[in-house]
């Protein structure tokens, strides 16, 4: 056990160094993420329909405008949980999953570098636990997609997001629902590099896998709007676990539940926690040689 | 004591066989080459020996231990220098060599000390702090030997150490490689495609040519076995074999082959032999119109074994086709 811990420790101090000593690549990840926040987010402004336009308000009796703002409060409660809500908010919160979902697919790519460069191979002659290969990377990936996203939300707050901390351990919440989806994705997307080895076919499965799981989720707008067949893949979707998590604790403030934000953030141990074992199951048989 | 021993060893990829009923044994404190062209099996093998593939058959003892059934007690007391540089680029030098400490859970003052003692050895000493991209390909070369030392492994696996690198360089590795041995007694086994490096280094070579060996020697036994110098002649005639029978009757001549319009005649003293050839040949009427003559190098000693030089690289298909097919395999 000692073992591996201190084959896990040189082997992430190795691939957090290359990450830190090259800020241009960093600065390049979040540069994306952020400019589809800033256009998207702001130009597709779901919550501003329901919102009475101010020559509506002067020209309509108080009685009416008071029922029409009811009914849409009603409407933005049904979907966004809570009136008090802009989307450029609703929006940006879901971007951070996103960007767990992008970067761990990156975490995966490195193994596929390793492998083409002769690296992977000097960890193979070695006497470490092929395990250790497996955790490191997906542990990198991890914290890599963490910090990641934690950039992106300084981004967004700069940008006008206004938050509403659900309590003081909101964001305890966050990370926690951040670090599990990334654990359970970079298990995924690692898992799958060292089944596929060559890295065009680890290309093809990753663009086929990135766009589904980012569109069929609840990350750019609520599920209750989509078809039924939709619904159902969506809340199968651990994204869409995820960016509710994080948006219970960071938006809805009082309206925030804790039963729901206690389901996602076990739905998503879960997902980790499987992906995660049946990663490092895979790693002996997929990192032998025939 | 046997450090390596190796019984039918098969490797195939589908129908192309990379190493093909291979069996020789290498003993503690050797420097043991494997000689062949690209694409004999040399890598191939030597990735069986430190348990990166599995034979399809066969066995192969390294140190005591089973490749397939004890890899990773294998893999504690070998160390590779692979073909390619793997080093990491994004490192320095020193980093790279604490990253393969810890890989064998050295100590950190251990680890200190050893890289010291391996960067001075191959001479990178002031280049430690570096980062390995400013390194030029030589010096990163001499990384990969010192972190492949840094473990003290008791059989050493060069795959091409000099492969793509200048004369001196080459010989100033040339000289680790013989310090490793004659200081701290290690078991070298190396691959090479340079007959000269073959000749300088290894105290026993096999020649090994499509997956097969086709002899196992030491250097100077193998040019022994030639039975003396070579003597290539181009000379006029209406029938082949009746130059080859006229040489024949020669007392020195042990043997004479006809390949591409070319007499190879094996011959014992050269020098006293050749003018009593060109008499013979000139007494009957053939006209000789070129002459070489030449000592016995581990070319010849290849020639003889394999049926083709080593530095033909020829343009045949089926080769290379069988050289992708391996390469492909190797590295998924």
């Amino acid at each position: 056990m000692m073992d591996v811990l201190t084959e896990v420790y040189v082997l992430l101090d190795r691939e957090l160094k290359k990450w830190y000593r090259s800020p241009f690549l960093m600065t390049m990840t979040i540069i994306q993420p952020v400019i589809w926040m800033g256009l998207f987010g702001k130009a597709l402004n779901l919550t501003g329909m329901f919102q009475i336009p101010k020559e509506l308000l002067s020209q309509l009796p108080p009685a009416v405008t008071s029922q029409i703002a009811q009914l849409f409060n009603r409407m933005m409660v049904n979907l966004f949980g809570t009136a008090e809500l802009d989307y450029f908010s609703y929006m940006s919160v879901g971007m951070l999953s996103i960007v767990i979902l992008f970067t761990s697919m990156s975490s995966g790519m490195s193994i596929a570098w390793d492998r083409r460069l002769g690296f992977l191979n000097k960890l193979l002659v070695s006497p470490i636990k092929r395990g250790s290969i497996i955790i490191s990377k997906v542990l990198s990936g991890v914290v890599k997609s963490v910090m990641q996203a934690i950039l992106v939300m300084l981004f967004a707050a700069a940008l006008g997001a206004k938050y509403n901390l659900a309590g003081p351990l909101a964001p305890l919440v966050v990370l926690l629902a951040l670090t599990l989806l990334s654990l359970g994705l970079s298990s995924l997307f690692v898992s799958l590099a060292v089944r596929l080895k060559s890295w065009e076919s680890q290309m093809a499965v990753m663009n086929l896998l990135n766009l589904p799981l980012m569109f069929a989720s609840n990350a750019l707008y609520p599920i209750k709007l989509m078809p039924s067949w939709l619904q159902v893949v969506a809340s199968a979707n651990p994204i869409s676990y995820a960016v509710d998590a994080v948006r219970q604790a960071l938006l809805l403030g009082s309206s925030a539940s804790a039963s729901m934000l206690l389901l996602d953030l076990g739905v998503l141990a879960v997902f980790a926690l499987a992906l995660a074992g049946f990663g490092v199951l895979v790693a002996d048989r997929g990192l032998r040689r025939s | 004591m046997t450090a390596i021993t190796v019984e039918g060893l098969v490797k195939s990829y589908g129908k192309v066989v990379a190493v093909d009923d291979v069996s020789f044994t290498v003993e503690d404190g050797e420097i043991f080459g494997f000689l062949g062209p690209n694409g004999a099996g040399k890598t191939t093998t030597i990735n069986i020996l430190t348990t990166l593939i599995r034979p399809t058959f066969g066995r192969a003892i390294v140190g005591d231990f089973d490749v397939v059934t004890e890899a990773d007690k294998v893999r504690r007391i070998v160390g590779l220098v692979p073909q390619d540089i793997t080093v990491d680029d994004d490192l320095t030098g020193w980093e790279n060599l604490m990253l393969h400490a810890g890989l064998y859970h050295l100590g950190r003052q251990e680890a200190k000390r050893r890289a010291r003692e391996v960067l001075e050895l191959v001479n990178l000493l002031d280049a430690a702090n570096r980062k390995v991209e400013t390194y030029s390909g030589g010096m990163r070369k001499r990384l990969e030997l010192a972190a492949g030392l840094m473990h003290r492994p008791r059989i050493l696996f060069l795959d091409e150490p000099t492969l793509g690198l200048d004369v001196q360089t080459r010989s100033a590795i040339w000289d680790y490689v013989k310090k490793l041995r004659n200081e701290l007694g290690m078991t070298i086994f190396l691959t090479t495609h340079y007959m000269d490096e073959a000749d300088a280094l290894c105290d026993r070579i096999a020649i090994i040519d499509h997956g097969r060996i086709r002899a196992i020697d030491t250097p100077m036994n193998l040019k022994n076995s030639l039975g003396g110098d070579i003597i290539e002649l181009e000379v006029t005639h209406n029938n082949p074999e009746e130059v080859v029978q006229l040489l024949g009757m020669i007392d020195a001549v042990k043997k004479t082959t006809y390949t591409g319009g070319l007499f190879r005649v094996t011959v014992e003293r050269g020098e006293e032999t050749l003018p009593i050839m060109l008499e013979a040949l000139l007494r009957k009427g053939h006209r000789v119109t070129r002459v070489v003559m030449k000592k016995p190098t581990l070319d010849e000693v290849f020639l003889e074994y394999t049926g083709r030089t080593l530095r033909e690289e020829q343009g045949n298909w089926e080769e290379t086709r069988r050289q992708y097919a391996i390469i492909r395999r190797m590295r998924t």
